[in-house]
């Protein structure tokens, strides 16, 4: 009995320890390898769509054709330029830093900070007090209310059409 | 009665946006909606239309698909011809209704030497390309449209799409989509024969 508990025993412990080393065969190089270069180029065919995550046929394609060259030794940046030099620069998620493209890196932050400059500047004056403005101790010598030189002579205008 | 609250602005007139920045600002929107606007004009157009000369352009050519041993044609090449430039992809299923009648259209006109055919591959990977011409058992010369240059010029709107440009490297007529027979294709060549 004890004879076959032992055998029973180390029969669970080998089936156990190889039917543990069995794994599913992952290809080579792996989908995560390839779709980690695949999400920073786009979809030429469909707008707007990562490679890693387009559905299409011509996608599927693109992302073996990537797993092949990782798997022939090519660099991340040599994959991309095959991609730029086949299919254009539009399908680089990021475009490259030259000629007008250089404005989608610029004109933002540009715009960001010019709208944070106005944006300051208006506020500064909503919040500022009208009697702030006058220097001081002109407060006491004038009065707040000051001759309108045009709207006199607006209302001059205005007697003589009467 | 003349005397009225001061709403003028501040002394030395520092209220307000400064005039170089509503210049930038307003210069900065019109510069945008005019870039919109040409982008859009863009893709509006279509096609180039019948009757437009194509500028000319260069075909890089697979292996086994050069003409005269060049790995490379220039539309200018092939003037006093008509040209059948066929836009297709190993991944469009449309492409294959007419692949078998581009064939058979380029076999009647093969040997009379008038008539080129010339496939642009659009975005589309070699093994597969090499795989659909086999498949079809294509023959005229065809290589990849690197860098969609060609296609852009064409503003093509989808694969297929044929044009099919005069002796003259005229423009004479457009067809998107697939062909539906053999004649349909001669027909249109016959007539620029003429």
């Amino acid at each position: 009995m004890k004879k076959f508990i032992l055998t029973l025993a180390l029969t669970l412990v080998f089936a156990g320890l190889f039917s543990g080393a069995a794994f599913a065969q992952e290809p080579t190089p792996s989908d995560n390898e390839v779709n980690a270069i695949a999400r920073q180029l786009y979809c030429p065919v469909c707008e707007n769509t990562p490679l890693d995550v387009c559905p299409t046929e011509a996608c599927r394609q693109w992302r073996e054709l990537i797993r092949t060259q990782l798997a022939e030794g090519w660099t991340e940046d040599q994959i991309k330029q095959y991609f730029v030099e086949n299919y254009g620069a539009r399908v680089l998620a990021e475009p490259p830093r030259t000629g007008l493209n250089w404005l989608v890196y610029i004109l933002p932050p540009v715009v960001i900070l010019l709208g944070a400059v106005i944006l300051f500047r208006a506020l500064r004056a909503w919040t500022k007090p009208v009697a702030a403005s006058a220097a001081p101790g002109e407060s006491d010598a004038k009065p707040a209310v000051v001759q309108d030189d045009y709207v006199a002579r607006l209302e001059e205008e205005l007697k003589k059409r009467k | 009665m003349t005397e009225t609250t001061n709403t003028a602005p501040e002394p030395g007139g520092k209220r307000g946006v400064p005039v170089w920045a509503q210049i930038i600002v307003w210069g900065g929107l019109v510069g945008l909606l005019m870039l919109v606007g040409i982008t859009l004009n863009k893709r509006q157009q279509g096609t180039v239309q019948p009757g437009d000369e194509i500028p000319d352009f260069t075909l890089p050519l697979f292996s086994g698909y050069e003409y005269e041993g060049r790995s490379e044609v220039k539309l200018s090449d092939f003037r006093g011809k008509v040209v059948v430039l066929n836009f297709w992809a190993s991944w469009c299923k449309p492409c294959e209704q007419e692949a078998s009648e581009m064939q058979e259209a380029w076999a009647l006109y093969e040997d009379g030497g008038q008539v080129i055919f010339l496939g642009a591959d659009y975005v589309d990977t070699e093994p597969e390309a090499r795989a659909y011409l086999k498949k079809f058992g294509i023959t005229f010369h065809n290589g990849p449209d690197m860098g969609t240059k060609i296609s852009q010029m064409f503003r093509m709107q989808g694969v297929p799409e044929t044009y099919f440009i005069d002796q003259n490297g005229v423009l004479q007529y457009v067809k998107v989509g697939p062909f539906g027979s053999v004649a349909e294709i001669t027909s249109i060549i016959n007539g620029l024969l003429q």
